[in-house]
């Protein structure tokens, strides 16, 4: 029994209007277009793609942070037995912060400038569990202490400006596991940080999950991290998923011409020097729309015509638990998939 | 003799301080005796971590910033003590590119103005005409369509917008090419695409690059010659090929440990060696090895009190480290945790 079931979730912006001259503005936009994943507790579930996959919106709606007006969620995501989507605020707001946490990308504009850390982590204690005064504080001292901050009882008392990258970083996870949360949502931890400092933070995430047993769904468009860190990885791209396997069946045998191409057009430091990188060709704006078939065609290299007719479903080509969507998926057989060399 | 030879540069930033009187109070140490040579044609790969000095090194080399101190020649001219005039007269053959493709973009220009303002300005091309049929041609080989002439940076993509960047520095046939972060900002699929067209112009116009990047996967598929910054200095330099194979600075071997790597066979056997909280201020840099803060093999003598030099350990490898050696041999130890208990142990350091 997992932990959190998403079914089909679907997340709609409706668009500025119709009127004259609305243009692209005025139509309304999929975010996400039907996501279903797993994630069990002590697993760490990834969210791969690029800028605009949908990846972001998926956790922003687990989390109950998107905007009410003028967005529509559609799909079921079942946290512990209860619909997160159809949850009412305030239930909502009970399970965020205790059971449910969130980790930001950018940690200076996720914490409040004017407050002083220590009150805002001290916050999360007093209103979730009931901690207040010399207790809150010393709980506060011991979390930043947990996740390696020297000296907490001076950064208690510090503005976030005052702190380094890394360790106001460090400062949200603190606040983020400030009450034992069932399910962490890292929305790219480590992505404005150097690499030295990811290493620490990747490093306290493992830790976090091997120790306390907490579910954590990590946003990345690092297929690195993603590698050293996930059990089992989904490939989103224009808000579907393309290819869910496990890391190491998708990392041996990426299957689906978007990942294949993602893993070939990374430099990777153990590659011989030499070694042509095989960009995908285009980028993410000309997509079209997943109704009228598959919405990487344009920059497919296997493409047919068939791609173009209806949506392609996930199926499993190569491995049970390896789903693609894909009419035309690279296979062992398909030696044209690493002689294809594109021209950008 | 090198194309471009650094020796000894050095770029500190004025801390002022007063209302009335600016009186200097210290100086950010951002470049502090840099020296190292980049060969005609080949790519030259600047690495470090933010705050390490490697943007303001490439700005140093086009005087985009005073240079305190030092020497940058650049085919035989001491490019630092040239007057302004030579300076500016000299630049279209140093061109740069920049990290944020939309940022070093006028957004109220058109792409045939952007590019051709260069060209006006250094006398190349004698009227719009032959500079439009010039433009005409780099945009062909940087891969946009000839109709991006009368269009706007906010028309295009991310990947677009640096094709248009490395035109700009194309038109002016440089022999130079500094391009700081040139991909940091892409998608990786689109990263791929900028790298291998970089690669591909290097090769049919002779360019000689310092790319500058944080990214070391993408420097060493880039780059011949590989510098690892800290702290305003070089502390090791050697080919891709050598740095990967043999890191040989403390902090080199961090790093490199420190880069995912897109493969869970990889990821599984690697040992990361975790480092020791942050970087340290430029403004007051630690004495002695700068990086002796947080360096796991930090020893009783002479890191906390000698600056190592740039010292040759092998044909084109050089590292700043005294004991490089003893370290490479094993027989000095470490003496700070490398696991997880460098990131979780807060117990005061001494300094």
């Amino acid at each position: 029994m997992s932990l959190l079931s998403v079914d089909a979730l679907s997340v709609t912006f409706a668009g500025h209007g119709t009127g004259r001259g609305a243009g692209r503005a005025g139509r309304a936009t999929k975010a996400v277009d039907g996501v279903s994943f797993d994630v069990a507790e002590g697993q760490v579930v990834g969210l791969v793609g690029e800028s605009g996959c949908g990846k972001s919106v998926t956790a922003l709606a687990l989390m109950g942070l998107l905007p009410r007006k003028g967005v529509s969620v559609g799909g079921r995501a079942e946290f512990d037995g209860a619909d997160l989507l159809s949850m009412g605020e305030k239930k909502i707001r009970d399970l965020r912060g205790s059971q449910l946490a969130m980790i930001f990308q950018d940690p200076l504009s996720s914490l409040n400038p004017v407050v002083p850390i220590g009150v805002q982590v001290t916050e999360i204690l007093t209103r979730h569990r009931g901690l207040k005064g010399e207790a809150a504080r010393k709980e506060a001292a011991s979390l930043l202490d947990r996740v390696g901050i020297p000296d907490p009882d001076r950064r208690l008392k510090e503005y976030p400006h005052q702190l380094s990258g890394g360790m106001r970083q460090r400062a949200l996870i603190a606040m983020a596991v400030a009450c034992a949360p069932r399910l962490l949502i890292a929305d790219e931890p480590t992505t404005a940080l150097d690499v030295t400092i990811q290493a620490q933070i990747l490093e306290l995430l493992k830790e976090l999950v091997d120790q306390e047993g907490t579910a954590l769904l990590m946003i990345t468009h690092d297929l690195g991290v993603v590698a050293g860190l996930c059990d089992q990885v989904n490939v989103l791209y224009a808000g579907r998923a393309v290819e869910t396997a496990g890391r190491r069946e998708l990392f041996a045998h990426p299957t689906h011409p978007y990942a294949h191409g993602l893993l070939g057009s990374i430099p990777r430091l153990d590659a011989p020097r030499g070694e042509p990188l095989r960009p995908i060709r285009g980028s993410i704006n000309d997509k079209i729309a997943w109704a009228d078939g598959c919405a990487f065609a344009p920059r497919c290299d296997f493409y047919t015509l068939q791609c173009l007719t209806g949506t392609p479903e996930l199926t499993e080509p190569r491995a049970p638990g390896h789903q693609v969507r894909c009419v035309n998926p690279v296979l062992p057989a398909d030696r044209s998939a690493d002689a294809a060399e594109v021209s950008s | 003799m090198s194309l471009l030879e650094l020796d000894g540069v050095k770029v500190h930033f004025p801390v002022k301080k007063g209302v009335f009187f600016d009186r200097t109070v210290g100086h950010v140490y951002a470049v502090d005796g840099v020296s190292l040579k980049v060969e005609a044609g080949q790519t030259y790969g600047l690495v470090g971590e933010s705050g390490c000095g490697k943007t303001t090194l490439g700005r140093a080399v086009l005087r985009l910033v005073d240079i305190t101190g030092g020497e940058v020649v650049f085919d035989g001219t001491d490019l630092a003590k040239l007057p302004d005039e030579e300076m500016r007269k000299i630049r279209h053959r140093l061109q740069m590119v920049f990290q944020d493709p939309l940022g070093s973009l006028n957004p109220r220009q058109n792409i045939e103005s952007i590019l051709s303002e260069g060209m006006a300005a250094h006398g190349i091309g004698a009227d719009q005409e032959e500079r439009r049929t010039r433009i005409k041609k780099i945009l062909a080989e940087v891969g946009l369509p000839a109709n991006a002439l009368s269009r706007y940076p906010h028309e295009f993509s991310g990947g677009q917008r640096q094709r248009i960047g490395i035109a700009r520095a194309l038109v002016l046939e440089p022999d130079v090419i500094i391009c700081d972060e040139p991909v940091s900002a892409l998608d990786v699929s689109i990263q791929a695409q900028v790298i291998n067209l970089l690669e591909e112009l290097q090769e049919s116009k002779g360019l000689t690059y310092l790319v500058i990047a944080h990214d070391l996967a993408v420097v060493r598929h880039i780059s011949d010659v590989i510098g690892v910054m800290y702290l305003g200095s070089l502390v090791e330099e050697a080919t891709s090929d050598a740095l990967y194979a043999g890191p040989r600075h403390p902090y080199t071997k961090a790093l490199m440990s420190a880069v995912p790597v897109p493969d869970p066979d990889v990821e599984d056997r690697r040992e990361r060696i975790l480092l020791h909280g942050d970087l340290p201020s430029p403004a007051s840099p630690p004495a002695g090895c700068r990086f002796h803060t947080r360096c796991p093999w930090k020893q009783e003598t002479r890191c906390a009190t000698e600056r190592p030099e740039l010292t040759v350990v092998a044909d084109g490898h050089r590292v700043a480290c005294h004991f490089a050696a003893e370290i490479e041999a094993g027989t000095v130890e470490r003496t700070r945790a490398t696991g997880i208990e460098a990131v979780t142990d807060t117990a005061p350091e001494e300094q």
